[in-house]
């Protein structure tokens, strides 16, 4: 766990004294800082004389509060038992620099004391300023995309750790009642009650998707990467030095990590040409009214999906999979020499005009770095689309967690003979779909890409 | 509780002819200047509590002798033929406690013989204390070695420490064998007939075993022991459901097991699974954990062997329905408040292991030949551990310990019942004092415990009118347990101010469970602290923690010089 721990507080990321504590209860040691006459320290007091350390049970009083001589401020557990510690001087109690639950040496400063209420803030900055801040983790915040050179392949994969370590989905855990309860293992809990990770936006990657430990910790080391990369694009100069040596980035680590991991699910690939020339004539017409092709490609594979659930299932013990119970498709997209799968929720219910406003308000706020987790982790099934740079067709790498990635190349007009017997011209694209067959089968990717071809040679269901 | 059944015993008895006494009275002639450390309780609790209370028992013996030896004489004159008998002594079960009563019948003179239907040792031998302890043994060193900042601290540098499931399952398998055979051959060597087959009572002094053997005997003891119980609703499939019989045999580590129950079994297996890396979620239908422990021990344990691990807990709550893991679903477990029984919450674990007690095993042992009717299965005894009958009257020559009488489920309770039994059958009376038999959890650190709890001992004092004091002292100021960077724990000592008695111990600490004995002891004895500060420990020993608090004890009384003198001649 600490090794984790420590990938996210990079030298300027100060680390809190308050969460290290009670992570994991090491000593906490407060820099003794020079104090001005008025501003006392309260020391952790020798009980017996065996007493080396002592735990702060609990603090009687909070910062703030006026101290008379005599009156006990905190409760000390000390080697013989738990005892109540009193003050010397009258004052109040300025700041505390060892929270309840943390252990001090004897004689260390656990609190500072102020004889008037106008020093409580000196004392307060000499406590913070000595390594006493008691600030909360940064929490999970929006995924920033800094992989550099996207590589078409990498492109679904490379998402932010978080969407890949604990890949997403609606993925609802057989008896957790439609997503309503939480499972968690005991573990997981801990953890993210000490790191400050909401276990409800989360989805995990143990047996049935229980949420394990290392979730957590993605999650954690997910809030941390962020300040990781903010440093180091500040440091980052564009132009790449040939012949060096470029260490991984925290988050290049992690995509390699998985990528390697990736090889793990034995995979194979279905390739399928459509015609497009009746969904370009929709799209035609539509489009004034904002609708995007890449809206219209979700649409149409929520709906496949609809018909065939094992595409939309996923595998991640090995011993079990998952339904998935609701379809959500997400779509790769290439940002700042980055790239991020904002997920369009539920694609197979929403009608096409409010799939194409949500697709744009994906896509700016990705832009923005603002996308929340659940709106790029709870991907079900994935699209890549490499059409617009001429690409006609190629495979993806199927990210773990998930059952099944679709390719899509450029629809180009082709020469195709047709059932009459005549030459006639055709927008065709190729799709190539990756899945894990484990759970889909090479049947059962035939018939989802007949669903799908069908449905884009016949749009006319993509406009409910 | 066990005073009133002496009352109620001692009324009936007037009227109920008595065989055994009869055919044994000429031994109450002997002076039994002996201990009888376990009369002592009751004489407290019929005594005034003054200092007399020791004068008090030794009036006490030859008075109640002299009735029972008018009561044979009664028996005499019905006229019971006496009869010659295939054995002295047959023994139905031979688990630790028919172990203990069968050596220490050999060494009484009496023939005997032990029945067993399965395998000699038991539960203790075969399904319980012995193999755990061999899991316990690994899951302790595991625990050293991966706690990098315990060993950084002795200087050590370990590297990554793993181990082999199948290895450490063997070991506890290995152990248990090693235990049963010498078991087996500790009696085969002292002569003692060891009978295979099923056994039951099938009248008075009759017993049938295997298809159709029978065999009479003077004495009877039955000590069949127990089985886990299972509350319903609860489907153990020995996989994913189990009960601490599979669970010993460690067929599987699970990612997250749920156990029901959180006293002494399930939190010995909480240690040995989170120690190899499983994570536990307790089930706990009463409103705090390890109940049934001193509360202050109770906490710190908490402190200690819960909320650091990866362990949470749901109280207040029974597993009313528990489903095996099938067709890729997992264990479901189904909680209801315990009060209110309304669903609480459903759980979704890899394993549940049920942790709830355990229940006597006393089906088809044919007691209803004797008239005796079980209590929730448990066959009722007195405090001699003479079977009562339906009609609350004794069943002559029947005896009944361990686990099957429910009154301490514990190994060595049932191995001192059954010696205290042939004590009784070669013809001196002996009671047994429960309240000096010690406890121990062996968690690391380990949990010991005898006597009353604080509260039992505040409740009993103020029913009694006397003071009740506790001492209390701690494992970082012992220096073999800080040489050990063990510091963790307590021990505590409750008892009356006025007479020094010990009235309970507990400690929480490096190896509590060897030092618990130097207070039952004292316990049973009848030692008072005045005298026990005196006594000298070995430096640096954690012994010393004990020693500690028998020198902080402020008791009013001074030390009985007349006590130590008498031990000196003894």
């Amino acid at each position: 766990m600490s090794r984790l721990l420590q990938t996210p507080f990079l030298p300027s990321v100060s680390l809190p004294t308050k969460t290290r504590s009670s992570v994991t209860g090491f000593r906490v040691k407060p820099r003794i800082i020079p104090i001005q006459a008025k501003i006392r320290e309260i020391f952790m007091p020798a009980l017996s004389s065996t007493m080396t350390e002592g735990k702060i049970v609990s603090w009687v009083k909070s910062e703030g509060d006026k101290l008379n001589k005599g009156e006990s401020v905190v409760v000390v557990e000390s080697d013989k038992a738990d005892m109540d510690v009193e003050t010397f001087y009258d004052g109040y109690l300025a700041a505390i620099m060892v929270e309840e639950g943390g252990v001090a040496p004897v004689g260390s400063a656990i609190a500072l004391l102020a004889e008037t209420e106008d020093e409580i803030a000196d004392a307060k900055a000499k406590a913070s300023g000595g390594g006493g801040d008691s600030k909360a983790p940064p929490p999970a915040s929006p995924p920033t995309a800094t992989v550099v050179a996207p590589v078409a392949v990498e492109k679904k994969i490379a998402a932010p750790p978080v969407a890949i370590k604990a890949v997403a989905a609606s993925a609802v855990h057989p008896a957790s009642e439609g997503g309503k309860r939480i499972v968690a293992s005991p573990y997981a809990k801990k953890l993210a009650k000490e790191l400050n990770v909401e276990l409800a936006g989360l989805v995990g990657s143990g047996p049935m998707g229980r949420i394990v430990a290392k979730d957590v910790e993605a999650v954690a080391a997910g809030g941390g990467v962020q300040a990781a990369v903010a440093v180091k694009e500040v440091v980052a100069v564009p132009g790449v030095e040939l012949g060096s040596v470029v260490p991984f980035t925290t988050m290049q680590g992690a995509v390699s990590r998985n990528m390697v991991e990736s090889l793990a699910v034995p995979t194979f690939r279905v390739g399928y040409t459509i015609s497009t020339d009746a969904l370009d004539a929709l799209y035609k017409k539509i489009k004034s009214k904002g609708v995007t092709m890449t809206a219209l490609l979700a649409k149409a594979t929520a709906l496949a999906l609809a018909k065939h659930p094992v595409v939309n299932s996923s595998c991640r013990d090995g011993n079990s999979f998952v339904y998935n119970s609701s379809i959500n498709v997400a779509v790769a997209v290439a940002i700042d020499g980055g790239l991020i799968t904002p997920v369009l929720q539920n694609a197979d219910k929403v009608d096409i005009y409010s799939l194409s406003r949500k697709w744009k308000e994906l896509v700016d706020k990705a832009r923005a770095k603002q996308l929340q987790p659940q709106e790029y982790n709870t991907g079900t099934f994935t699209l890549s689309n490499l059409g617009m740079f001429g690409v006609d067709r190629f495979d993806a790498i199927l990210p773990p967690g998930t059952g099944a990635i679709m390719a899509v190349g450029a629809s180009q007009p082709s020469v195709v003979a047709t059932k009459d017997g005549r030459i006639g011209m055709k927008n065709q694209m190729q799709v190539n779909v990756t899945a894990d067959h484990r759970v889909i089968y090479g049947a059962d990717l035939a018939q989802f890409l007949q669903t799908l071809a069908s449905i884009i040679e016949d749009p006319k269901d993509l406009t409910f | 509780m066990q005073s009133a059944m002496a009352l109620s015993f001692s009324q009936t008895s007037f009227t109920r002819p008595n065989h055994v006494l009869g055919s044994t009275g000429s031994v109450f002639s002997t002076p039994t200047s002996l201990r009888f450390c376990g009369l002592r309780r009751e004489a407290f609790g019929y005594s005034t509590s003054n200092q007399l209370a020791l004068r008090c028992e030794r009036i006490r013996i030859p008075s109640r002798k002299s009735f029972q030896v008018s009561a044979s004489a009664s028996s005499n004159g019905n006229g019971a033929p006496p009869k010659s008998f295939d054995y002295d002594l047959i023994i139905i079960g031979a688990g630790v406690g028919g172990h203990g009563a069968a050596l220490h019948a050999v060494e009484k003179g009496l023939k005997t013989a032990i029945i067993e239907g399965d395998v000699v040792g038991g539960t203790c031998v075969n399904r319980g204390c012995v193999p755990s302890k061999a899991l316990l043994a690994v899951s302790g060193r595991m625990r050293e070695l991966q706690n990098e900042h315990h060993m950084k601290s002795f200087g050590l540098q370990v590297s990554a420490a793993g181990y082999d499931r199948q290895g450490v399952a063997d070991h506890a398998n290995n152990l248990a064998t090693k235990i049963r055979n010498n078991l087996t051959n500790s009696m085969k060597a002292l002569g003692v007939d060891i009978l295979t087959g099923f056994g039951s009572v099938l009248g008075p002094q009759k017993v049938k075993y295997g298809k159709d053997n029978i065999i009479t005997a003077k004495d009877i003891i039955i000590a069949t022991g127990s089985v886990p119980f299972v509350p319903k609703g609860i489907e153990v499939d020995g996989k994913t459901v189990i009960t601490s019989d599979h669970a010993l045999k460690l067929e599987s580590v699970p990612d997250w097991i749920a156990i029901v129950g959180s006293g002494y079994i399930g939190l010995e297996f909480s240690d040995v699974y989170t120690a190899l890396g499983s994570e536990v979620t307790f089930i706990e239908a009463l409103d705090q954990l390890m109940p049934g422990f001193d509360p202050e021990i109770s906490k710190l344990a908490q402190r200690v062997l819960i909320n650091p691990r990866k362990i949470d807990y749901h109280t207040g709550v029974f597993a009313s329905k528990i489903t095996p893991a099938k067709d890729g679903k997992p264990v479901l477990i189904e909680l209801i408040d315990a009060k209110t029984k309304e669903p609480k919450d459903t759980l979704e674990v890899d394993a549940a292991l049920i942790a709830t007690g355990r229940a006597p095993f006393t089906n088809g042992l044919g007691l209803e030949n004797v008239n005796v009717v079980t209590q929730r299965g448990f066959i009722p005894v007195d405090e001699r551990m003479r079977v009562i009958d339906g009609n609350g009257t004794l069943v002559p020559n029947l005896y009944c310990i361990g686990d099957a009488n429910g009154k301490l489920m514990l190994a060595h309770a049932a191995s001192a019942q059954g010696i205290s039994v042939v004590e009784q059958v070669s013809g001196r009376d002996h009671v047994l004092n429960h309240l000096s038999i010690p406890a121990a959890c062996f968690t690391h650190p380990e949990i010991s415990m005898v006597g009353l709890t604080e509260p039992q001992a505040k409740e009993k004092g103020e029913k009694e009118g006397f003071k009740v004091s506790v001492v209390k002292t701690s494992f970082k100021a012992n220096t073999k347990a800080l040489a050990e960077n063990e510091g963790e724990g307590i021990a505590k000592m409750i008892y009356r101010p006025d007479n020094g008695e010990i009235l309970g111990v507990h400690i929480f600490g490096l190896h509590a469970a060897d030092l618990i004995h130097e207070a039952s002891n004292a316990i049973a004895l009848g030692t008072r602290i005045q005298d026990i500060k005196l006594a000298v420990h070995a430096h640096p020993t954690l012994s010393e923690v004990l020693d500690e608090l028998f020198k902080a004890a402020k008791v009013e009384s001074h030390a009985t010089t007349r006590t130590v003198s008498e031990k000196v001649v003894v």
